[in-house]
């Protein structure tokens, strides 16, 4: 993990470790709680919610909540449940991730190997676009994507996720390749690779980290994005979180909180998945995002 | 026709110049090193050659072609790098090949290729390795196979012994040697040791500040150096600077300086040209190498010019095969080599034999040597 | 140059081109989205715009009009008092974390993923489990007064001078993980000779930590300030799923207030306005900070 280096070689005393562990405990206590109690929840009939604690164990313990959300529950208007709009945050979120990793990639390789004169400015656009408040550009992207025919489609979501996610694939690239040694590259010229040879031989066999490090990241904040998604989507396109919201807040009917959390599970799953799999590259992602190299 | 031919190249980083109207002509078969401090323009120098990065002003000639435009796969040269530059992804083999791949060498003749060089280099058994798998001197060799295989007119060699430990280093230069005997291939070769670049080379050119201050054969750069930067930067210990005045005396030159009690010692000049009796009553700067100030029983036998003085012996290094005397020479710190068994001791004024053959005056003000 | 590559090689001139040819359609896609949006945007600020841009020019009308607004007044507010508490009790929490889990903790590897994980959540989810979580009929204060525990009331979510500080908790809950692991990368970078030369002097574990570990964390502080600063001035997601903005206007912040000014209340001259005040705030923390990043690089 890119965090767990050098351990510190500070000592402390058996009354402060016991007073250290009750802190950590308690701290991951208050982390884990909402997410227990919501899986706990989502398995009990909505009966022992309203009428019950939220601590207690279900007395019948049931998959009916998860059947609902996925495949049933009223969303908007249509009793479709969340499944449709999975569907639609895939079909969204697969393309966006490949094609913003894969410019990433390419403007790293040249920002770094094939360095011109105000490639630096070049680099400093990018990498204020990453920073803008959303709120900047909705109105001229519904106009623009009005005016193209892509309002409401999922393509036009995955354009829009590609020009905004840019920024940090492209820094991610470009500060791995800096690293990477130039004089691979020069002793390629003289080999005679070209400029795609050299990035496809060369570069990219060694890439693993990184690439995955900008899938990860970019699929956590498409998939997780709620503001473009409200904003240009339609019944047809629109994304898990989206949906989520509505099926949480609409305001017909009984509040099914037990469905609601089978939900938010569902909406959560696939990033929590990654996360748990490929954590130490999550992390690496945040922290690169953060402080810069 | 020469075979590599810098002609008034420039280099400018935008409003900077980084180096100055460099001529430098190599004929075949030459092992030509630019040799200096890190940031004289040596490295930039061999990219350029390379193709690797542009000239700002001035050609560049390979057999008579002129290199302006020419990608550097088209140049017919090969590189070996300083970090080596293997492919981290490929094995040997493909390392060694993929340039011959690059230029669409069909299969079989890649594989004899290959075959040919790793048996120079004895590098056979390591074909299927990746770079991450070998030693330091391992990967000087595939790096040097690589550059082989394409069969260049000239090879490019920028500190390639600089990563080595030392005594990995003292053997690659051999086979380096060996190499360049064997193949009578045509070599220029960059490094800061300017050991490497004595016993490598058939010629120097020894840079500073993005001049080339002298071109030549070692011998010429060690025992005649042009200016006093050359004159200090090539050779261990360097050579002593002695600031001293010329006093001309019934037509013989002598140079004045003083011991350390303050003495006055007359250097007789064995055969002083015109430009240096002119500098008669002026000062001047007198080179003497370590070597040529001796104890008396170890001066060079064959010299009629050596000229016994007295001055005060400093701090003792005994190296093993010399030793190494500290004195005091017109005020400047010098250096006697001494044999290994000279008597002599800290404090203790002794007599310092100085062969005035192997002595260079340098003008103080432009620093050039006083022919 | 010109000169050379006139007569230049194919390869060559091929080998200039082709990294400008690759960079172009970043270019072209980040010039005219981001930064010809934000000039579009700043020119609609300046018009008559209302459900659909108009192009009547009004000068500083809307941003007059925006900045006597009570609704974004207390937008304005919110905002400052969410990101006051909001960075500062992230970097109290993250920075108490990572020095007690860098005291050689056992079972560090479980601990540290567990603080971490909600960060891979979307706000829409955290919304959903703290907006319950909170609710007083069903949530903690129900559970309270089922273990016995009658008097304990909790129901800031539903009162409107507390409301807001239910989304600092949020949004605490999820990123001071975040802030954690960039303290404790922080913390792995010191050198430890220099501890185990100021133990050998004699400094306590406290005056450690306060005259010489946390005085070396300024990069992770600045960092921390300037992606939670980012992060708040943004948030809207969970605003939207834990409170809706209320109750009544309690929780409204310019994210929201943007966005209802614009795509509900027709009101898109104020609405741009409003955006183009978070961006001047955004770029007035984020700018001279990437300055300074990039310029440590070259």
């Amino acid at each position: 993990m890119a965090v767990a280096s050098v351990e510190t070689s500070i000592r402390t005393g058996s009354m402060t470790r016991v007073f250290l562990y009750l802190v950590l405990i308690l701290f991951s206590l208050f982390y884990l709680l909402p997410f227990v109690v919501m899986v706990l929840n989502s398995l009990k009939p909505l009966s022992e919610i309203t009428g019950g604690n939220m601590m207690a164990l279900p007395e019948v313990w049931t998959v009916e909540p998860w059947i609902s959300a996925w495949a049933t529950a009223q969303i908007g208007i249509e009793p479709t449940g969340l499944s449709p709009y999975f569907w639609n945050s895939i079909k969204m979120v697969v393309p966006a991730v490949a094609i913003s990793t894969m410019l990433g990639a390419l403007n790293g390789y040249v920002l770094t190997k094939w360095r011109f004169r105000g490639d630096t400015i070049f680099f400093g656009l990018m990498l204020f676009a990453c920073f803008i408040p959303f709120q900047i550009v909705l109105i001229p992207m519904a106009r623009v994507l009005g005016l193209t025919g892509l309002a409401g489609s999922t393509p036009g979501l995955v354009l829009v996720h590609v020009v905004y996610g840019l920024g940090f694939t492209t820094l991610y690239f470009r500060n791995y390749y800096m690293a990477f040694p130039t004089e691979l590259v020069r002793a390629a010229q003289i080999d005679g690779a070209g400029f795609f040879n050299i990035f496809w031989r060369i570069l990219l066999p060694s890439s693993g980290p990184i690439i995955v490090v900008s899938v990860i990241w970019q699929f956590t904040n498409i998939w997780n994005d709620f503001l473009f998604g409200a904003s240009f989507a339609d019944l047809d396109s629109q994304p898990m979180t989206v949906a989520l919201n509505n099926l949480v807040s609409s305001s017909t009917g009984v509040k099914e909180y037990n469905v609601h959390f089978a939900g938010a599970i569902i909406a959560a799953l696939p990033t929590l998945v990654v996360y748990i799999v490929a954590g130490r590259y999550f992390v690496r992602g945040l922290m690169a995002g953060s402080v810069k190299g | 026709m020469s075979f590599l031919k810098i002609e008034n190249v420039t280099k400018s980083f935008g409003p900077v110049e980084v180096l100055h109207k460099v001529d430098i002509t190599v004929e075949e078969g030459e092992f030509l090193v630019l040799v200096g401090p890190s940031g004289c323009g040596k490295s930039t120098l061999l990219n350029m050659i390379a193709g690797l990065e542009e000239i700002s002003s001035g050609e560049i000639y390979i057999k008579d072609q002129p290199m302006g435009g020419v990608h550097p796969s088209n140049r017919n040269i090969a590189m070996v790098f300083q970090s080596y530059a293997l492919y981290p992804n490929m094995t040997v083999a493909q390392n060694i090949t993929f340039g011959l791949e690059m230029h669409k060498v069909p299969k079989p003749e890649r594989e004899a290729a290959l075959d040919k060089v790793s048996k120079i280099l004895q590098i056979e058994q390591l074909h299927d390795r990746k770079p991450g798998q070998l030693s330091g001197g391992q990967r000087q060799r595939v790096a040097m196979g690589r550059a082989l295989v394409r069969n260049p007119d000239v090879f490019l060699f920028d500190e390639p012994l600089s990563n080595l430990d030392a005594k990995l280093r003292v053997d690659m230069r051999t086979e380096i040697k060996k190499l360049h005997q064997n193949l009578a291939a045509t070599i220029v070769y960059v490094t800061h040791d300017q050991i490497e670049a004595l016993t490598l080379s058939t010629r120097i050119a020894v840079m500073n500040n993005g001049y080339v201050q002298q071109l030549g054969t070692p011998k010429e750069i060690y025992d005649t150096p042009a200016n006093i930067f050359v004159a200090s930067f090539i050779g261990s210990p360097s050579m002593n600077l002695i600031p001293a005045s010329v006093r001309m005396e019934d037509g013989d030159c002598f140079a004045e300086t003083t011991n350390s009690t303050g003495d006055v010692i007359s250097l007789k000049f064995p055969n002083p040209g015109e430009a240096l009796r002119a500098y008669n009553g002026k000062s001047i700067i007198l080179g003497i190498r370590p070597e040529a100030i001796t104890d008396p029983e170890g001066a060079d036998r064959h010299s009629k010019n050596i000229q016994t003085v007295k001055n005060t012996a400093g701090v003792i290094e005994p190296a093993g095969s010399d030793t190494f005397v500290a004195n005091t020479l017109g005020g400047a710190e010098c250096v006697a080599r001494m044999r290994a068994d000279a008597e002599v001791h800290f404090g203790e004024i002794f007599d310092f034999a100085i062969n005035m053959d192997k002595a260079v005056p340098f003008d103080p003000e432009n620093e050039n040597r006083i022919i | 140059m010109a000169t050379t590559l006139a007569r230049a090689d194919y390869r060559t001139r091929l080998q200039t081109i082709l990294p400008k040819l690759v960079l172009s359609p970043s270019l072209a896609l980040i010039l005219l989205f981001v930064y010809g949006f934000i000039l579009f945007t700043i020119y609609l600020s300046f018009t008559d715009s209302r459900m659909l841009p108009s192009f009547g020019w009004v000068g500083f009308e809307n941003y007059d009009k925006l900045f006597r607004l009570r609704h974004w007044s207390v937008a304005v507010s919110n905002l400052a008092i969410f990101s006051t508490l909001y960075i500062s009790i992230c970097i109290v929490i993250g920075l108490a974390l990572a020095i007690f889990l860098d005291q050689k903790i056992r079972g560090e590897g479980v601990l540290r993923p567990i603080y971490l994980y909600p960060m891979a959540l979307s706000f829409i989810v955290t919304g959903t489990a703290w907006k319950w979580l909170l609710d007083p009929g069903i949530g903690l204060e129900n559970t309270m007064h089922l273990w016995g525990w009658d008097s304990f009331t909790f129901n800031w979510i539903k009162d409107r001078n507390n409301a807001i500080y239910t989304i600092v908790l949020a949004a605490v809950w999820q990123t001071s993980g975040f802030v954690m692991a960039m303290f404790l990368a922080g913390l792995r970078g010191i050198d430890n000779e220099m501890l185990k030369a100021a133990q050998i002097d004699g400094a306590s574990n406290f005056q450690l930590y306060r005259r010489i570990i946390i005085p070396q964390l300024r990069p992770a502080f600045l960092s921390a300030f300037v992606i939670l600063a980012h992060l708040s001035i943004k948030s809207y997601d969970l605003i939207i799923a834990l409170t809706g903005g209320g109750p009544g206007r309690a929780t409204e912040v310019p994210a929201t207030f943007m966005y209802s000014y614009t795509f509900t209340r027709n009101q898109m001259g104020i609405g741009a306005s409003s955006a183009v005040i978070m961006l001047m705030t955004i770029a007035a923390i984020m700018i001279p900070y990437l300055y300074a990043e990039l310029r440590e690089k070259d």
